[in-house]
Parts: structure tokens; C-alpha cells; sequence
């Protein structure tokens, strides 16, 4: 099977619906903000009722701009916008007011890593658009309940072109998009919560051909993992229906989760003629060169930014950069940080050892951290300065901080008699005396076996109560065993 | 009675009469007019209320104190019911107020009522309601026009001294040219929208009807200007109309295929070029002008229209609110039998009309070429008004027809928009004065039309026409 699929390779854009984070709606000035009780977030304009008028939400339109400009999109001059027709019970006014032909952005790309290599995939447009209320079709035995909170919400698609070559890839791609709007702060990019949602057009082809297979668009996907897993299982279909010889055909299929399967979806969906005109109720919206300038002047900084910067003017490792950077959370709590030590590589250690592993222990994100970057900074400090050491401040203190986070690491070191020593006087007599009661191992280390350093190190450390300092005892002892 | 808001100040000045009083005999005449059917609903308990309230207010009155109107039918207004001459809006009411009912208010008018009109403001004819035609006060045996039939009687009767109607294509032209009271259709953009059940968002304008040019003018100053809520609604600040004079010589243009078109009765074309004798005797420079789309003007009316209708209406479906089908069992159902029972026939035949000129494969064809032709006509007509002050048609190619004389044919029906279409394809301001009669004594409308924002220009030179008026003299 495997030599087979060989032959083939896939081809996948994505579309990605982003849900802007803004306060309130595309069309009008209800709140959008998610989890309030089931339709009271609606006016007359999110109803639908006669007479009603949408008017464009100019931060959505800013927030448009800035993932333009971030993609490297060329920005539309003169926003045209489009009503797409089809009824459904949570679209109240029959019609979606959407772009059609004169999408904001144009053009632009999201590049990425995979398997070690740089990958750029085209965008072909970002249009802006609306949400559809929400449709729960399974808590009443014998009717679809519709809320119409979401209904107007604003979304911005992320269409992209079909340059996406494996399951893989589109996961990274999503991973890079959903990094993007995190940073530019224009979308939560919580898959699981819709926030921002994916379809995938995938065909199949022969590698080396140039032509492209019809399509089969797949909906429903809502985790990367599922979209990377839907892929990967219609490439094997796809290949699997060519190798028999039949005819791959257009259509629409639903990704089944449970299962980790696609389904066809029923025809009548697949029917629809939108019907695209011209919004008549909105005249152009006009984005001025200026505007733009005025965009780009206040644009965040996005990850490849922050790479930079941590590896120039921070002299951090690559790797480093940018494991930190794949969270925009755990990249600011590092610029804070950055502000407050000059011990850069002490802090980035700190944030992928012992932070990371803390979080990932007790399943937190680093918002949730309750140990503020002051008091890290004062950890380092204090490791620098010989007064505890790093095995003593990461296992034994920052547990404590977590804990009673407004406690200083100084005061948590007196507490538990943990003030490391740096007497050297003392450290020698405790040397001394384990170096008495080992002869035998003292004579091994002698005769090559270094290993046995550790050992004396550890029962100094025992004989200080663990305050000695362990380098200080490190530098002692190999003084003492070289005789 | 009174026809005009400035007796009415008067009167009230002098302690002749109050805001009580007033509304009594609107009342009255609105209950020996019943027959006319051009209300759906009378306020009166609240008219009644609201008069003896402001009967009250000595000082601070607004600049509409005295001035009693009515709705038509499509305009919203907090806790009213608003139909749009549809079943399928049965028992709605309203949840906001347009800007339009809003700023009204705000000037102390009475709104004493919801006026009659073709359902979803689609007919010429006014026998498009699915609750039931109106009359023509001045021959019941006829129609007074539609869509805004209902306004143009309310005013015709002495039942309010001024409605509002909306014009899409006509809707308030027509109909007071067939009831002989003065109609009024603005730029486009110059009134708010928000809160006028949309027919055809492009072309949609609300308008008053009246007896005078004076008062549609002072209840334009009231209702036009930027809004916020409407997004298409124009910034420019609104002057005074009410006062505007045009007291100059006018350069008028009369289209070529417009008074000698061949659908065009013959005492309207001669009434007509008795008006344009009279200009040319009073010092004003008539000239024709070549215009060679006279044609294209319905159809291309037709297909923009109603593709926007047939959006427009999409949100009528019975899901959320209005009608809904009793035998409807599932959502397809709720669609399918909620509209099939509730839109009447003409407005399902536009609601097909347009859906199939926006359908994939026939856009081109129809939509893209009609807007194309659209933006010619914007063209031609920018290019007349850079040579002309005004543009003269009839309102209509005849009077007001018998019942049902129309309604077998509807593209004969759709003529009767011909002269009145194209102020609205091009968005320019196009007023109905009632200059003229026929020898039956029915009225005959004379419709003048001005550039883009050029609205008070209008009204000055429909004062100094209005003089000639024989329906008024």
C-alpha cells in the first residue's frame, strides 16, 4: 500500500475563518464577546427585522488590515462588500454579508518549518465577513434550537493557495496562522471553541503531474490534529478510488472525529447557487495609503520579530528563540523578564525547564502562572550571587513561590534554611572529614574513577544541610583530591 | 380644511383652533373615508393623547407642532404594528423606530396613523395589498396609484395634512399624480433608511406627500441628513428648503421619447405641452435633449429592483418572526408554505424575477448588463444637468386607471413607472406637482427633476410652479 501511495502526491488549501476579537459585531454595535445566555445579545440589526441596516465595524477592519499586512498582503483601496444568499435558520436575514470580488487582502503568504525545512504557502485572498448564529440541533427532542448571539460575529476567511503538500504541512500552517492572530491579538484561535475554524479542499495527483484532480472540500474539522488526520485519510481514499480506476469526483464531505473518517455530506448542501451582488446597503469602505501607514506603525511584534531580536540583541540560541516564541504568552513573559536580568540565557533556561515543566505537570498555560517574572529574575539573582543554586531554586523554591507568590525567594531561602553558604572555611572542614571517612573511594577517584566526585559533593552537601555552595564544593574537593 | 401647515400655525395662534380639536376632525374625516381604505390602523386613542399633551406645551414647540401625519405602511415605529401590505407580517409589530418616525417626534408631529399600500411597496396600483386595494377619493370606481396608494388618499381626503411614502420607482410620484397632491422623492441617500422595510435598497427613498410644496419641503428639513444607522444616508448638511426660493429664469430639458412616446395618453401629453408653453411663455429656455434609453428604463429597472428584492425579502421565512405556515412540519416546510402562503403574487412573481437574474449563468446577462446601463444613464442624465437646471416629464403616461384594468397584464402594469424610474436609477431628486387635470376633472401630475443634492433648487422652482396649479386655484 504504502509503495503505492508513493505514486501520488496530495494537494491541499485550507480555509481558515477566524472569529475577530473585537467588542462588538461586524454590522452593528452588539456585544460579541462569546458564553453570555443564549440570544441577548441581539438587536433589532442581529435579529434580521425589517427595516434594519448593517454599518461596517471599523476596528474589524483594522484588525483585517494588520493580518494584511502580516501576511505581506497587498491592502484593497476600495472595499466593496457582497450579500451571499442562502437560507437557514440561523442566518435571520437570509443573506451573509460577506467580499466577493474585492477581498481586503490579496496575495499575501504564511511561511512556516517543516521537518527542518522552510515552507511558504500563498494566500490567495482574506475577505472580511460575518458569523452565522448557532444552530444546536440535540437538546430538544423535537426542535433545533437557534442563539443568536454569534450571528453577526466578525470573521475574517484565510484563504490559501493550494500549495499544501501533506497533513503535516497543514497542521504547521494552522500552527503558524493561529501563532499570527494570537500576536496580533485579533483572534483568540481556539480551534475546540470555533473561534477559528477550517475547511480543506484536497485532491490527489500523480507526482510530476501538473494538472489538478477535483476537489473534495472537507467540513467540520475542529482541532488541528483532526484536519491534519482528514487529510491524511482522503489522500489514502483518493489513491485508493484512482487505483481502482474510478473517477474522482467534486463533493463535499464531513470529517468524523470519533470515527477518523470523511462522510459525504448530503447533496442538497452542495446545491447552493449564492447568488453574490453587491451589498447595496454598504457603500465602498475606502482604506486610504495613510490608514495603512498608520496600521503598520502600530503593529505588535509577531514572532519572527521576537526571534530576531532574542537571538541578536539577546544573544540567545535559535532553538531557544524559538521554542518561546511558539507561544505568544510564554514570549512576553520572557520580554518581561528580559527587563528585569542580564542574565539572558539564565532566564530563557528557566522558562524551558523548570516553568514549562510545572506548567505541563499540572496542565497550565503560562497566563495562569501565579510567579511573576520579577521574582524569576530574582531567583537568578540570587543564583548569581552564590546564595542558593539552581537544583535548590527550581525543585525546593519555586514550588514554594507557586504557592505563596508574594513571598520573596530571599525570605522563602531563610524560611527553609535553604541561604546557601559560601563559607569556604566550613565547606573545607566538611571536605576534609568526608574525604577521611572514604579512604577507599578516594583512592579509586584517584585512580581514574572521576565519577566519584559526585559522591563527595553529595555528602558535603548532606553535612551543610544542603546550604554549601555546590560549586564552591566542587572547586574544594577537586583541589583537595589532586592532592 | 386645512391644507397647509402654516394655516394651521396660524389658526392655532390666534386660538382659532387646538391640537385637540385638530385631530378630531382628522379623526372624522379618517372614519367618513373608511370606505376608501387607505388606513390599516388609526392611533386615535393615542393622537388624542398625545394632542391634549401638546395642547399643553406652551413654550419650546417643536417646528411640526399642528402637524398631523401618516405612515405608510413599510415605515417602523416602536411597539406598532408595520405589515408592508403583506400577510406574512400579519400582527408584527415593530421593536424600533426609523430615524425618519424619530426626528419627526422630536418636532412635536402627530402620527395619527399606518397607511395601505402595494404589498412590500411592489405595484402601481395599490391592488397589491393583501389587505385589500384603496380608492381614489376623487373616482372610487379607480386606483390611486401605487405603492404609496394609501398616502396619496390620506393626503387627497383632508385624513392627515401629511403622509409618508417611499419611492422606488415611483411609488410616491405616481400616486399623487393620480390623487393630485404634491409627492416628493429625494436623493438618494438624502433620508435615512433605517427602519423603511427595504424593497429595493438602491433605490428606496421615504418622501412626504402634501398639499403643498412648502410642507413636503419642511418635513424634508426635518427628516434629512446623516445617520449613523444608515450608512448609505449622505453627510452633506441639509438647507433650508421650507424657505428656498428659485426665482431665476430655469433651463429646462425635455427628453426625446418621453412626451411623444407612443404608451402616453393623450390629454396627459397635452397637458403637459400646455405646461411647457406656459415655461417657454414665462421666459424659461425649454429645449429637447436627445436620450435614447427611454427603452431600457423598465427593464433595467426590473432586473436591478428585483434582485435586490429577492434578497431582501429572504429574511421574511417564517423562522424567526411573522408568519409561519400552520402546516409547516420541519424547517424546509417552514420556508416553502410560510412564504408560498404568505407573499402574494406579485411579489413572489419579483422574488422569482430576481432570483433568477442573480443565478450563476445568467448574472452577466442580466444583472452586470443592467448596472452597466445603469451607470450609463448616471452618465447621460450628469451630463444633461451640467447644461440644464431641471429635467420636465409627466409623472405618469395617463390618470388614474379603473380597478383591475390593469392588473391582468403585468408588464403593462410596469409602464406605468416609465417616466418615474429613472430619478431613482440615477439618484437624483424628482418631485409630482399637481398642475394639471383632464377634462373629467381627474388630476394629472407634472414631474420635475433636478441634479443629485440639488433638492431645494426643486422645491424653489415647485413654489413658483405651483401657482399655475389648476387642481389648486
Amino acid at each position: 500500500m504504502s509503495s503505492v501511495s508513493d505514486k501520488y502526491e496530495v494537494i491541499v488549501g485550507l480555509e481558515v475563518h477566524a472569529q475577530l476579537s473585537t467588542l462588538s459585531k461586524m454590522y452593528c454595535g452588539d456585544s460579541a464577546a462569546f458564553g453570555a445566555a443564549p440570544n441577548t445579545q441581539v438587536s433589532p440589526v442581529s435579529l434580521g427585522h425589517p427595516g434594519t441596516l448593517p454599518r461596517v465595524n471599523r476596528k474589524a477592519i483594522e484588525y483585517a488590515v494588520k493580518i494584511g499586512l502580516a501576511t505581506g498582503s497587498t491592502i484593497r483601496r476600495e472595499n466593496q462588500f457582497a450579500r451571499k444568499n442562502y437560507f437557514y435558520a440561523d442566518l435571520p436575514k437570509g443573506y451573509q454579508i460577506t467580499q466577493d470580488k474585492t477581498p481586503l487582502c490579496e496575495n499575501g503568504f504564511i511561511e512556516f518549518e517543516v521537518a527542518g525545512e522552510r515552507k511558504r504557502v500563498g494566500l490567495e485572498r482574506i475577505h472580511m465577513e460575518e458569523d452565522a448564529g448557532k444552530s444546536t440541533h440535540d437538546l430538544d427532542p423535537y426542535y433545533t434550537l437557534v442563539d443568536l448571539n454569534r450571528a453577526g460575529v466578525p470573521l475574517i476567511e484565510i484563504v490559501s493557495r493550494p500549495d499544501i503538500r501533506s497533513g503535516d504541512e497543514a497542521y504547521q500552517y494552522l500552527t503558524e496562522v493561529r501563532k499570527l492572530v494570537r500576536y496580533l491579538d485579533i483572534c483568540d484561535g481556539n480551534m475546540e471553541e470555533g473561534s477559528m475554524r477550517c475547511d480543506a479542499n484536497i485532491s490527489i495527483r500523480l507526482k510530476g503531474d501538473t494538472g489538478l484532480n477535483p476537489r473534495v472540500e472537507v467540513k467540520n474539522m475542529n482541532s488541528m490534529r483532526n484536519v491534519k488526520k482528514a487529510i491524511e485519510y482522503e489522500f489514502e481514499r483518493q489513491v485508493e478510488l484512482m487505483e481502482r480506476g474510478e473517477r474522482l469526483a467534486q463533493e463535499t464531505r464531513g470529517y468524523d472525529a470519533l470515527k477518523g473518517v470523511t462522510l459525504p455530506q448530503r447533496s442538497k448542501e452542495l446545491a447552493h447557487d449564492y447568488r453574490y451582488f453587491p451589498e447595496p446597503d454598504l457603500p465602498p469602505v475606502i482604506v486610504t495609503e495613510e490608514y495603512v501607514d498608520a496600521v503598520r506603525a502600530a503593529m505588535p511584534k509577531l514572532s519572527r520579530d521576537l526571534i530576531a531580536e532574542y537571538t541578536t540583541t539577546y544573544g540567545l540560541p535559535e532553538y531557544d528563540a524559538r521554542v518561546i516564541t511558539d507561544d505568544k504568552d510564554t514570549a512576553f513573559y520572557l520580554n518581561d523578564l528580559l527587563t528585569l536580568t542580564k542574565n539572558y540565557k539564565a532566564a530563557s533556561n528557566w522558562l524551558l525547564g523548570p516553568i514549562k515543566s510545572y506548567l505541563n505537570e499540572n496542565a497550565l498555560e503560562i497566563s495562569e502562572l501565579t510567579v511573576k517574572p520579577q521574582t524569576i529574575a530574582d531567583l537568578i539573582a540570587l543564583i548569581d550571587a552564590g546564595k542558593t543554586n539552581f537544583a535548590v531554586a527550581s525543585q525546593r523554591m519555586l514550588p514554594e513561590l507557586v504557592a505563596n507568590p508574594t513571598e520573596s525567594p530571599l525570605a522563602v531561602l531563610e524560611r527553609l534554611n535553604l541561604l546557601q553558604s559560601s563559607d569556604e572555611g566550613m565547606i573545607k572542614d566538611l571536605a576534609v572529614a568526608v574525604l577521611a571517612k572514604y579512604p577507599d573511594k578516594v583512592k579509586a577517584y584517584q585512580a581514574g574513577q572521576k565519577g566519584l566526585l559526585g559522591l563527595f559533593v553529595g555528602e558535603v552537601m548532606k553535612g551543610s544541610a544542603g546550604k554549601a555552595d555546590p560549586k564552591l564544593t566542587n572547586k574544594i574537593l577537586t583541589e583537595l583530591l589532586a592532592g | 380644511m386645512f391644507q397647509t401647515h402654516k394655516e394651521i400655525q396660524a389658526a392655532i395662534g390666534s386660538g382659532q383652533t387646538d391640537l385637540k380639536s385638530l385631530v378630531t376632525t382628522y379623526l372624522t374625516n379618517i372614519e367618513s373615508n373608511r370606505h376608501l381604505n387607505a388606513f390599516l390602523e388609526v392611533y386615535g386613542e393615542e393622537a388624542m393623547a398625545r394632542a391634549a399633551e401638546l395642547d399643553g406645551k406652551t413654550t419650546g414647540r417643536g417646528r411640526l407642532y399642528g402637524m398631523v401625519i401618516a405612515i405608510k405602511d413599510n415605515i417602523c415605529y416602536r411597539g406598532h404594528k408595520v405589515s408592508a401590505g403583506s400577510r406574512i407580517l400579519e400582527g408584527f409589530e415593530s421593536i424600533y423606530s426609523s430615524t425618519v418616525v424619530e426626528r419627526l417626534l422630536a418636532e412635536d408631529a402627530i402620527i395619527i396613523g399606518r397607511l395601505n399600500c402595494d404589498e412590500f411597496a411592489m405595484g402601481s396600483s395599490n391592488e397589491n395589498s393583501a389587505y385589500g386595494p384603496v380608492l381614489n377619493a376623487r373616482d372610487n370606481s379607480r386606483v390611486p396609484g401605487g405603492s404609496s396608494g394609501g398616502s396619496a388618499v390620506a393626503v387627497q381626503a383632508d385624513m392627515c395634512l401629511v403622509s409618508l411614502g417611499s419611492d422606488t420607482g415611483g411609488s410616491i410620484r405616481q400616486p399623487a399624480s393620480f390623487c393630485g397632491v404634491v409627492g416628493f422623492k429625494p436623493t438618494y441617500g438624502r433620508v435615512s433608511r433605517w427602519g423603511l422595510i427595504a424593497y429595493a435598497s438602491s433605490f428606496d427613498q421615504i418622501g412626504p406627500l402634501s398639499h403643498s410644496v412648502e410642507d413636503s419641503a419642511l418635513v424634508m428639513e426635518i427628516m434629512a441628513g446623516a445617520d449613523e444607522y444608515d450608512s448609505t444616508a449622505s453627510s452633506k448638511p441639509v438647507p433650508s428648503y421650507s424657505t428656498e426660493k428659485f426665482e431665476k429664469k430655469a433651463r429646462i430639458a425635455v427628453l426625446k421619447n418621453t412626451v411623444d412616446h407612443q404608451g402616453i395618453n393623450t390629454e396627459v401629453r397635452s397637458e403637459t405641452e400646455r405646461i411647457i408653453a406656459k415655461l417657454k411663455s414665462e421666459g424659461h429656455t425649454i429645449e429637447e435633449v436627445n436620450f435614447d434609453l427611454t427603452d431600457y428604463l423598465i427593464p433595467v429597472y426590473y432586473v436591478l429592483s428585483t434582485a435586490e428584492a429577492s434578497s431582501n425579502l429572504a429574511r421574511f421565512d417564517g423562522v424567526h418572526y411573522g408568519y409561519r405556515s400552520p402546516r409547516a412540519t420541519e424547517m424546509d416546510s417552514v420556508y416553502k408554505l410560510s412564504r408560498t402562503e404568505g407573499f402574494g403574487r406579485e411579489v413572489k412573481n419579483r422574488i422569482m424575477l430576481g432570483t433568477f437574474v442573480l443565478s450563476a449563468g445568467y448574472y452577466d446577462a442580466y444583472y452586470s448588463r443592467a448596472q452597466k446601463v445603469r451607470r450609463m444613464l448616471s452618465e447621460q442624465i450628469s451630463e444633461i444637468f451640467r447644461s440644464y437646471d431641471f429635467i420636465l416629464l409627466p409623472t405618469a403616461p395617463s390618470i388614474a386607471f379603473k380597478l383591475g384594468e390593469k392588473t391582468s397584464d403585468p408588464t403593462e402594469m410596469y409602464l406605468a413607472d416609465i417616466y418615474t424610474v429613472l430619478a431613482n436609477l440615477v439618484g437624483v431628486p424628482a418631485i409630482s406637482l399637481p398642475l394639471a387635470k383632464s377634462a373629467e376633472g381627474l388630476p394629472i401630475g407634472i414631474q420635475l427633476m433636478a441634479e443629485k443634492h440639488e433638492d431645494a433648487k426643486l422645491f424653489g422652482f415647485s413654489k413658483t410652479l405651483m401657482q399655475w396649479s389648476t387642481l389648486y386655484p
